[in-house]
């Protein structure tokens, strides 16, 4: 590590895991719940539960996009971060909103909007974080020496990403174009700007870990985001099949979003050709392992899992089931998840200057993780199916196919165990290794 | 092969063009299609008060709407037709918690007029037009019955 200022990305990491923890914890209670086991019900309603799961993983995710900014721009643009005070508090008050949105959900204090539960007042005080977020990344590419295209594109992506977070805030009284909205953040999220924030730091991770020349990988990184766009803009009419708007989206949603797999198998192939290409071993190991990982779990999870439901016809059953949720699961982790756990096992050494990458607990960490969440995927996707032939094919009542589908909560229970073993050893690992140290500054 | 140039020129290029398309058809969507499927016209007070009450109380976080939410409760799209409004005052109105067939919903004890509120906003999500959603259980038909 070069720049003192990188140092700050560890306290954005360490908040990642922390809420990674939390974010499970509350899907062992909604698993639990759909077994019948729903004691908390008083304390913790399953909407409460829900609300907490997802927005904790967004923050969790986000806090690790933003670590990994603040650890990427500087060593892209060789420059330090303009002010590491500014950061600092930016990183507190993301929590404090963070802490505050968590505690606001179980008293009943939010919007009924999947993904974007966070009451208006607290979005405001999200712009504003972002906004100082921003100020600081953009700032510091321009007064750096050097603008890569890997960190233009990774400064792009979470741009972008907040200025679609914008549309989200408006209300409507029409709940279709509420909705419509809402894929505007939920859906070009996911399948858009945050594939570019993707594709940067997969380039970075990859030209620091395989040693394959610059040129040769963002010229790459290029087609793949040229290709997430050309997709996945018009792709998010496979949003607006069923909720109120026009037919023409059957059509459209249909034939782009089932071109959005070329991105991510774009990033799969990338990985590994320039894995094979790449002539430098790495000490870090485990951190390539993560890398690869994202790269081919994301092809699985978000391009082929998503294309399965992404037909009009096949979607008209599978809309808002456990399909739906097999699929959410394993294309966050692959895609984000990975991604974010990857850039931690790459940067933690780095910035404390100890290297535990070969300590066991860092390979089961990997193993059990992605183990647990296929197996995860797996329970999710038998539930989908039996609810959608029960209920939507068959047409059997509600409770009864809930019943049915009972014993695929068990499995999933047992998978999300390991799943979770995995996940505490690489906390516990990542704390491990310490704080910063100005000590793992290499000297210019 | 292709240079880093004529990589970036198709990824800004790609990138313009298609978010144009996706603007002009969104505002088509919008200004001219979904008032007349989801019959904006019948938007009144009552329906809207229904809307955020059914927001504030994130109802969503149990329940699919338009197919969209959480997968622990019911579908609410046909809510209405299905249950009719007596049913539906009763499970928003009731004030001791309840659990229909053993799965808890929370106990909202709503006055009269948020409940009529809320039933007049799943009235109204039941006669926009979805495209044929929620399907028609197209198997039905192929169970044999048992002969008695
Ligand atoms: C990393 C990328 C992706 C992530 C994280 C992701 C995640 C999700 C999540 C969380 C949902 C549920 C959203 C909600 O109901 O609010 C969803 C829905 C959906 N996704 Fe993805 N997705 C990704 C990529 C894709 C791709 C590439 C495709 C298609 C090729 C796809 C197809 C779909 C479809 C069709 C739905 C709607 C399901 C329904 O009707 O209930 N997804 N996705
Ligand atoms: C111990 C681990 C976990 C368990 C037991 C678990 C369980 C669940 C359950 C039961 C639901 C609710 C389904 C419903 O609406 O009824 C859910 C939703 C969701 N979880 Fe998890 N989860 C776990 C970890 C994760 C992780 C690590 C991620 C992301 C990387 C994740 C992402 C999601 C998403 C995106 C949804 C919304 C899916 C949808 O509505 O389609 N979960 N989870
Ligand atoms: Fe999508």
């Amino acid at each position: 590590m070069k720049y003192k200022s990188q140092q700050i990305a560890w306290w954005f990491f360490a908040l990642s895991g922390v809420l990674l923890l939390l974010q499970i914890t509350y899907g062992f209670i909604m698993a639990f719940a759909h077994l019948g086991y729903d004691g908390l019900h008083d304390l913790i309603p399953f909407n409460a539960a829900t609300a907490t799961h997802k927005n904790l993983l967004v923050v969790w995710i986000l806090s690790g996009f933003m670590g990994a900014a603040y650890f990427i721009i500087p060593d892209e643009a060789e420059h330090e971060l303009i002010s590491v005070p500014l950061a600092k508090l930016q990183f507190w008050s993301l929590a404090i909103v963070g802490v505050v949105a968590v505690i606001g959900f179980h008293l009943n204090w939010w919007e009924g909007r999947k993904f974007l539960e966070i009451p208006r007042p607290l979005d405001y005080l999200v712009v504003v974080n972002v906004l100082l977020f921003l100020y600081i990344i953009i700032m510091t590419l321009w007064k750096g020496k050097k603008r890569t295209t890997t960190s233009l594109v990774l400064t792009m992506g979470l741009l972008f990403a907040a200025l679609l977070y914008l549309p989200g805030m408006i209300w409507f009284d029409n709940q279709t174009m509420d909705s419509f909205f809402r894929w505007w953040v939920v859906h070009l999220w996911v399948e858009g700007v945050w594939e570019l924030i993707m594709g940067g730091i997969l380039a970075y991770l990859l030209i620091k870990l395989t040693g394959v020349d610059r040129e040769v990988i963002e010229k790459w990184l290029y087609v793949i985001v040229g290709l997430t766009f050309i997709s996945g803009i018009l792709g998010t009419g496979h949003h607006y099949y069923y909720i109120g708007t026009p037919k023409y989206w059957l059509m459209i949603g249909g034939i782009f979003s089932a071109m959005e797999p070329l991105a991510f198998l774009g990033m799969a192939l990338f990985a590994l050709a320039m894995y094979r290409k790449g002539e430098k071993r790495h000490p870090n190991q485990i951190a390539l392992n993560w890398t690869l990982g994202t790269a081919i779990i994301s092809f699985v999870g978000a391009g082929l899992l998503g294309v399965a439901h992404t037909l009009p016809a096949v979607n008209m059953y599978t809309h808002g089931t456990f399909v739906t949720a097999m699929h959410g699961h394993l294309a966050f982790w692959g895609a984000y998840g990975m991604l974010v756990l990857g850039m931690i096992t790459y940067a933690t050494p780095l910035m404390t200057g100890r290297k535990l990458y070969t300590a066991p607990g860092a390979s089961y960490a990997f193993w059990l993780s992605n183990i647990g969440m296929i197996g995860m995927t797996t329970a999710f996707a038998a539930a989908g199916v039996t609810q959608v032939y029960l209920e939507r094919k068959v047409g059997m009542d509600f409770i009864d196919t809930q019943q049915a589908m009972e014993v695929h909560f068990l499995v999933l229970i047992a998978a999300a165990t390991l799943f979770t073993v995995g996940i505490v050893m690489f906390v516990l690992n990542f704390f491990k290794y310490g704080k910063p140290t100005d000590e793992a500054l290499e000297r210019a | 092969m292709l240079s880093k140039n004529q990589a970036r020129t198709f990824f800004l290029g790609g990138t313009v063009v298609f978010f144009l398309i996706f603007l002009g058809l969104s505002w088509h969507t919008l200004a001219r299609e979904v008032p007349k499927q989801t019959n904006a016209q019948n938007l009144t007070e009552s329906v809207i008060r229904g809307k955020e009450i059914f927001d504030k109380n994130n109802c969503m976080g149990c329940h699919t709407i338009m197919g969209e939410g959480a997968y622990y409760a019911p579908e609410l799209t046909k809510a209405y037709e299905r249950k009719g409004e007596a049913y539906l005052k009763t499970v928003l109105t009731v004030k001791e918690p309840w659990a229909p067939r053993g799965r808890k919903m929370v106990a909202y004890a709503m006055s009269d007029q948020d409940a009529n509120d809320v039933i007049a906003f799943l009235k109204w999500v039941g006669e926009a037009d979805l495209n044929g959603f929620p399907p028609k259980p197209d198997l039905q038909s192929k169970v044999p019955v048992p002969a008695k």
